[in-house]
């Protein structure tokens, strides 16, 4: 039977060149509608945690212990990328600022890029592939072992007791590690330029000193909350959204990775301008520096 | 004699996940101190039923009644609050991974019981005490205990808020016969020290025979015509043996019949 072997083969009937555009169409609106329900979704998500947040806190024991896994647990690691951050903007800018002898400005360069940029987006970044997956990864599982219903069947509220902790504590650890990777790059990019490539301490000192300003480090604080926000919501609804089985759990874990490094990037270049339109409001007649 | 107002009533209950449908026009009353069984083969909606009684699932037409009140209804801290008065005993016991078995069993008293931490430990040793449980378990993490010791934490874990209502879901999948007759045992010991009433969804028949009082079977949608009931059976352990439907009667023999050929069909089609 000929149109039972194409049913097998091809998985939908073919219906002509019509009923294949009908086709393609019925599933960019099927994939455009479901889009916007998982916004819709996200956003319900979001308001439920946010609500929870200001009506009961967390546990003591239950906000240190994920604190201390968010927090805590990513300092090695965003200490250690932000020294090497640092280190390779300092490669990276030295040949292009030594043709112009420039060379004892790259501090400048170096602190300005990593407390405005590098710094919150590294400290993101990494916390969204060490601690956003395994929250995503975590929740998954509990959904899938049904451990998230039993919270429920007992009257406890999942939001409350499990997304809440996480989000809290991304949104007030990130700063402290978003400072630790800015450090660390300023101290990695500082060392490589004076004892690497030999340009005066002095020198270098004065003008990065002289490039970089208050508003500077409250500009990567400010990003790094927002990116903290997004990781920790991000990661639990996606771990919360878990499909069955391992492959589920593993999916979660990558999506919430890649949703909210995608997310963080397009908040990033949002909040950039935002923060550029605020200095300019407050102080009109300084210079912006490398604008 | 007047009937006992029941305590659970589903009504005209279909839910829905999607393009599927699971359950369809469900009518059922649970009335106070009953301990039903639902049978039923897998995938035909025993536990989406269960589920959707204690409102972890929202029904897509038709709606629970708990004690007069509309579960789909209840606000989220009136549903909390319902939710204590029940106890829900998982397939795969559920037991939180990152908690030892004693911080498992008193959850439930930390989260609405606060105020009485004093009695706390001695009410959950009495509960573990209850289904066989040495004190040696008590720091154990879930990880650590066989499936039986899983599933009798599980049972302390729902007992241990004293609720009205059992839900158990698959309470003996999984295990050998020698530790499905304790946790046999341990239902129906259940039931006699405490006034609970219980829905046990199971599809082993030795289950719904020693510990139920009243049986109902649910049959996949996938195999009914758009007009059949999906509840085909609703009446004492007895007379489920007895039953006429030929259904029913190779659920309860746990025939096959044409099963295996209709399921080639199926995949043929597919």
């Amino acid at each position: 039977m000929a149109s039972g072997t194409d049913y097998a083969y091809s998985g939908r009937p073919r219906r002509g060149l019509f009923g294949g555009l009908f086709e393609s169409i019925a599933d960019l609106g099927g994939f455009v509608l479901n889009g916007f329900e998982t916004l819709g979704d996200m956003t319900m998500f979001a308001w439920r945690t946010l609500m929870w947040m200001i009506t009961r806190l967390p546990r003591r024991e239950t906000l240190f212990a994920n604190m201390y896994q968010i927090g805590v647990l990513s300092l090695p690691v965003v200490a250690l990328t932000g020294t090497f951050i640092g280190m390779v903007l300092a490669v990276q800018s030295y040949t292009q600022f030594r043709a112009f002898g420039l060379e004892t400005q790259l501090g400048g360069v170096i602190n300005k890029s990593m407390f405005r940029e590098l710094g919150p987006v590294l400290a993101a970044t990494m916390l969204a592939g060490r601690v956003g997956s395994a929250m995503a990864a975590e929740l998954g599982t509990m959904r899938v072992t049904e451990q998230i219903d039993a919270l429920a069947s007992m009257g406890a509220n999942p939001i409350q007791y499990l997304v809440v902790p996480r989000f809290l504590s991304c949104l007030l650890l990130i700063p402290s590690l978003t400072i630790m990777a800015v450090f660390m790059g300023v101290v990695g990019g500082a060392g490589y330029c004076v004892f690497i490539l030999n340009i005066d301490m002095q020198h270098y000192t004065s003008n990065a000193r002289q490039f970089v300003e208050n508003w500077d480090l409250f500009y990567g604080v400010v990003k790094s909350v927002f990116f903290g926000a997004t990781i920790g919501l991000v990661s639990c609804y996606r771990g919360f959204h878990c499909e069955p089985g391992a492959e589920g759990v593993g999916s979660a874990a990558t999506t919430a990775f890649v949703q909210s490094f995608v997310v963080i990037i397009m908040l990033d270049l949002f909040l950039s301008i935002f923060l550029d339109e605020v200095y300019m409001a407050i102080w009109p007649t300084s210079p912006m520096l490398f604008s | 004699m007047v009937a006992a107002q029941p305590i659970i009533e589903v009504n005209h209950l279909d839910v829905r996940f999607g393009r599927q449908q699971v359950l369809r026009d469900i009518n059922l009353t649970v009335s106070p101190g009953q301990a039903l069984a639902i049978i039923g083969e897998s995938g035909c909606g025993k536990t989406v039923l269960l589920k959707t009684i204690i409102g972890l699932i929202r029904p897509t037409k038709g709606h629970v009644t708990f004690d007069d009140k509309r579960v789909d209804r209840l606000s989220e801290q009136e549903l909390a609050n319902e939710r204590t008065r029940f106890g829900f005993v998982f397939q795969n016991s559920a037991l939180f991974d990152s908690m030892t078995v004693a911080e498992n069993v008193l959850f439930p008293l930390r989260q609405h019981r606060a105020s009485e931490q004093s009695s706390h430990e001695q009410e959950m040793l009495s509960r573990l005490t209850e289904v066989g449980l040495p004190r040696s378990v008590l720091g154990k993490r879930p990880a650590e205990l066989s499936g039986g010791m899983r599933k009798r934490v599980g049972l302390a874990r729902a007992l241990v808020m004293h609720p009205e209502v059992l839900l158990y879901d698959e309470p003996t999948t999984g295990l050998d016969p020698i530790v499905s007759d304790v946790i046999n045992e341990l239902m129906i010991r259940t039931r006699s020290s405490y006034p609970v009433t219980s829905i046990i969804v199971t599809h082993d028949m030795k289950t719904a025979q020693k510990v139920a009082d009243r049986v109902v079977m649910l049959y996949p949608l996938s195999r009914l015509e758009k007009d059949e009931p999906q509840l085909i059976f609703d009446g004492s352990p007895d007379d489920i043996e007895g039953s006429s439907d030929r259904r029913v009667s190779q659920f309860v023999r746990g025939e096959a019949g044409d099963r295996l050929m209709e399921m080639s069909d199926q995949k043929i089609v597919k």
